[in-house]
């Protein structure tokens, strides 16, 4: 596996959807490819930190708000 | 005592029979669909409009058109998938609204290369939370994916911040399978590469 077969897996390499053959291929190439390694790290760590960080909060507040807002005008189309 | 068990019986999800009160006039299912879902729709359309006020309307918009058009839910996907896909489209609408001079769709601008080949190098070290507080971070991670075209951020939001799978996210996008890795994967090369320069910036900021 070159750099480029690298790339072409990445996705699939983090949804888990790659067979165990491929998934070895990768780790004998980040082993001793650090411009790699560093890819698939910071990768992970790029959707990591999206998934562990709610970026547009919701308060209770505003989730009130809109409620109201979508029963009443359901209600109205009732 | 040993429960009965039925092991033929398929597991069925909890909204189908919700939906059916629903379609069935029981104002008070559709209320309890509407209390499960309205954060996701709402931070959905907050992604891709990029406009709090847009997003406010759009989640109203998008659970009306659904209580309007409940009966036609047939129930082949998922409700929550068929309820994203009505805020996708609003959200897009409004996105062409807005810029009436351009086309807005989910193929805008995804011919791009940038982020294809990555460039940047830096390990994260320490990670994005230990160098940032929470609001820093938050800051961070919304101009970053601002950044992103409507066509790969609909699809990384979808995917990475909503999990859908991605056949959901497919046909939430009205995309192919093939097309929504293919945006998936340049979404997450293109942030990973305009959040590289935030966090390795920092470490090089950082005394010896």
């Amino acid at each position: 596996m070159n750099c480029t077969d690298l790339l072409s897996h990445l996705s699939d390499y983090f949804d888990e959807q790659l067979s165990p053959r491929l998934l070895d291929e990768i780790r004998t190439h980040t082993a001793g490819c650090q411009h790699c390694k560093v890819v698939l790290d910071t990768t992970h760590q790029t959707i990591e930190v999206y998934k562990g960080n709610e970026i547009y909060e919701v308060s209770d507040e505003l989730r009130e708000r809109l409620h109201t807002a979508i029963m009443s005008k359901c209600l109205a189309k009732k | 005592m040993p429960a009965i068990q039925s092991p033929a019986t398929e597991e069925i999800h909890p909204d189908v029979a919700l939906v059916e009160r629903a379609k069935a006039g029981d104002t008070a299912a559709f209320e309890q669909l509407v209390r499960q879902y309205e954060r996701q729709i709402f931070r959905v359309a907050q992604h891709i409009t990029q406009n709090r006020e847009d997003a406010e309307d759009i989640t109203q918009d998008a659970f009306l058109k659904a209580y309007e058009k409940l009966d036609q839910f047939q129930g082949n996907s998922k409700f929550s998938t068929w309820l994203v896909r009505i805020a996708v489209n609003e959200s897009l609408m409004r996105l062409r609204k807005r810029k009436t001079s351009k086309t807005v769709s989910m193929d805008q601008d995804v011919q791009t290369d940038e982020g294809s080949i990555p460039r940047d190098f830096a390990e994260w070290r320490p990670n994005p939370e230990q160098q940032y507080n929470q609001a820093e971070l938050a800051d961070i991670l919304r101009k970053t994916i601002q950044g992103l075209p409507p066509g790969f951020r609909s699809v990384f939001t979808l995917r990475d911040v909503e999990n859908l799978s991605t056949e959901e996210t497919a046909e939430a996008l009205g995309l192919s399978v093939p097309a929504v890795k293919s945006r998936l994967l340049r979404a997450r090369l293109q942030l990973r590469e305009r959040l590289s320069r935030y966090f390795r910036k920092k470490q090089e900021d950082q005394p010896a």
